[in-house]
């Protein structure tokens, strides 16, 4: 027992972190720490009251109220269709670069390129969101267009290595073996990229597209510094309403996107696991 | 003809049930290097082999041979550094996979986990642009042949080692290839359903007339399935012929040593005579024995003697070399003795055990080995 209150390995039995002294402990202030704050949030969106601390009882009031704002369902569609675009286009461009960096011989500069390719991962991102504000503002000038294609070429942009890592996984996991048997099998590359590679694929693109349509949805940052005026998302929209008046809406619609995301990436598992 | 020319100087071997018929697939002058420079390696050196059209032949030799790569030129997955892939004729050495039509099962079987039994079957026969009736009929066919008919749409995950086996043949069969290839298929069944296969492979290759090219490293796999067997090593054919001329006429040290087990003797030759030579084993005991063709003896030549062809008799009565037996190991159906010769050679016997029990020698008889002329075998130098 002395032995196992000290940590150290005992004979005969491999080393279990569980068996550091205070593990236990440290693990559910951890636990308390990352939830507690969402908890409290969720909880709070249901307030009948004003106050987004003060408990005044059980209610959907402010569900329905941002429900009806008209911002809040603007921000909303143009949220959607910003993470939609962006990780469409995030996806088919990570897919061909995945494929690129692992289904051809080894080149010079391959490292390099997957550097590039990760680069919104290293680089500071309010870096990036100036660079954006100013490269825009020069094409708007010169061009007068001021739509909302910034938004999404901005958001595919950052989206890329969050669609490309897990599609890449896959790759790297997925035998040869079998694009080489429908090779055998008298299959042309293209028909053994659309027969084998792109159904065997499919896990790990569309994990690379859910993790990419929430990585936009959930962005501040980059939107805040790329959109032009009456663009805003939903996350600057609420950044917006907390300068001023805090209410019970803003605990709402962050419970709504968490919401959003639970059930995504829960159907995501649930469809991974099937597919083995 | 030229179909089977290994190293420079070792015999040209026919002699099987399909001998005379023409050649399907030819190698010439075959070499593939891996790599550059230094660090180049040569895993085939100026390979020529023919195989014959409905011939089961097996590549066989241990791991690192060359084997799998002469496979991997022929389906077309490799292509040769120098030389040329001729099939029924024509040089394919350009050709990629797709336009062979040459299939492979391969050691992981290779089947498409998101396709049911039958698509997998009926792949090729889709990517040649079959009619669909056409595809349905053979893959029936195929599910017949097999015996898988009730996995039909069943997903490959749910079949055992065996039943993947099966369907990795039906796959690769189904288009009728000219030459059917087979990568250690039977590497990752156990040795029950492995011995099972055995006859099925033999009995598919009989029913569907199709040349098998099957690469193993198992002599006993090989000796039991093919018409014809190239034993390879470091990247060379070192003979070609069925597997009674492989065993029992083995081209040198190597071939012999690798297909089976065999004691290797040094003898002094007294005399040549026409293809015969008068040996001396042992200092005492004087043989006959045929000399490969055109091969002129040293003093002396390495003979072998297969195990099972020693008979071991007392000291007095015998009329062989003088031995002392140093290990015997009792094995079910034979016996095997360790003998140690007056000079220190060591021999190994192979004695069948008999229902009527029959002589047995312990560790430390002086013994007798003896052997009929015919079992010995010179060797090449």
């Amino acid at each position: 027992m002395a032995e196992r209150a000290a940590g150290r390995p005992v004979p005969g039995r491999p080393f279990s972190v569980r068996r550091i002294p205070g593990f236990a402990g440290i693990a559910a202030v951890s636990f308390v720490l990352l939830y507690a704050p969402i908890v409290t949030l969720v909880v709070y969106s249901f307030n009948a009251g004003d106050s987004i601390a003060l408990w005044e009882g059980l209610s959907l009031r402010w569900f329905a109220a941002a429900w009806a704002n008209e911002q809040v369902q603007e921000a909303t569609v143009r949220s959607l269709v910003v993470a939609a675009s962006a990780s469409a286009i995030a996806t088919a461009v990570s897919t061909m670069a995945a494929l690129g960096t692992t289904r051809t011989a080894p080149f010079p500069g391959s490292m390099a390129i997957y550097a590039l390719i990760n680069q919104p991962l290293m680089v500071p991102e309010i870096v990036t969101a100036v660079a954006l504000l100013i490269v825009f503002a020069m094409i708007k000038i010169s061009t007068g267009y001021s739509g909302l294609g910034y938004l999404i070429a901005a958001h595919a942009a950052f989206c890329v290595p969050f669609a490309y890592l897990p599609i890449r996984a896959r790759l790297e996991g997925m035998d040869l073996s079998y694009e080489v048997a429908a090779a055998d099998l008298y299959a042309t590359p293209w028909q053994t990229f659309r027969r084998i590679t792109l159904p065997l694929l499919s896990p790990g693109i569309v994990a690379g597209a859910m993790l990419a349509f929430v990585i936009s949805l959930d962005d501040v940052v980059i939107t805040e510094f790329v959109k032009s005026a009456g663009q805003d998302t939903l996350p600057t929209y609420m950044l917006g309403q907390l300068r001023r008046a805090v209410t019970p809406e803003v605990n709402a619609i962050s419970t709504a996107l968490l919401a959003v995301t639970v059930v995504l990436l829960s159907a995501f598992f649930v469809l991974n696991r099937q597919r083995r | 003809m030229q179909e089977a020319i290994g190293r420079a100087g070792t015999p040209i071997n026919g002699g099987s049930a399909q001998s005379g018929s023409r050649v399907m697939v030819e190698a010439r002058a075959v070499s593939k290097h891996f790599g550059s420079g230094e660090q180049v390696v040569k895993a085939l050196d100026a390979v020529s082999v023919g195989i014959r059209e409905g011939e089961f032949f097996t590549l066989l030799g241990p791991s690192g041979c060359g084997k799998t790569t002469l496979l991997r030129l022929i389906a077309g997955f490799e292509h040769p550094t120098a030389g040329a892939i001729l099939l029924d004729g024509a040089d394919i050495s350009g050709l990629p996979p797709f336009r062979r039509p040459v299939n492979t099962v391969f050691q992981s079987y290779a089947l498409f986990p998101h396709l049911t039994v039958a698509e997998n079957i009926g792949f090729g026969l889709e990517m040649l642009g079959r009619p669909k009736a056409e595809i349905a009929e053979t893959v029936a066919e195929m599910l017949q042949m097999v015996r898988m008919e009730a996995m039909r749409d069943r997903q490959t995950s749910q079949l055992s080692g065996g039943q993947q086996q099966r369907v990795a043949l039906a796959r690769a069969l189904a288009p009728r290839p000219k030459v059917l290839l087979l990568d250690e298929p039977l590497s990752a069944l156990d040795l029950k359903l492995r011995k099972e296969m055995q006859v099925e492979l033999k009995r598919l290759q009989t029913e569907t007339g199709i040349t098998f090219v099957f690469v193993t490293h198992d002599q006993g796999e090989a000796l039991a399935m093919s018409d014809r067997i190239a034993v390879m090593s470091e990247g060379n054919v070192l003979q070609v012929g069925s597997p009674t001329e492989i065993y029992e006429h083995p081209a040198d040290h190597f071939v012999a040593s690798f297909i089976g087990e065999t004691n290797f003797l040094t003898a002094a030759v007294e005399g040549v005579d026409g293809g015969q030579v008068r040996l001396r084993l042992g200092g005492t005991l004087e043989v006959r024995a045929g000399l490969p063709d055109g091969m002129a003896p040293g003093p002396s030549v390495t003979v072998v003697v297969r195990p099972e062809h020693l008979r071991i008799a007392d000291r007095d009565a015998g009329e062989g070399l003088p031995a002392t037996v140093s290990d015997v190991v009792y094995l079910g159906t034979d016996t095997h003795y360790h003998l140690r010769l007056a000079g220190g050679e060591e021999l190994f016997a192979r004695v069948q055990n008999r229902p009527e029990g029959g002589e047995a020698w312990r560790v430390g008889d002086a013994v007798s080995a003896g052997f009929p002329p015919a079992a010995v075998r010179v060797l090449r130098d």
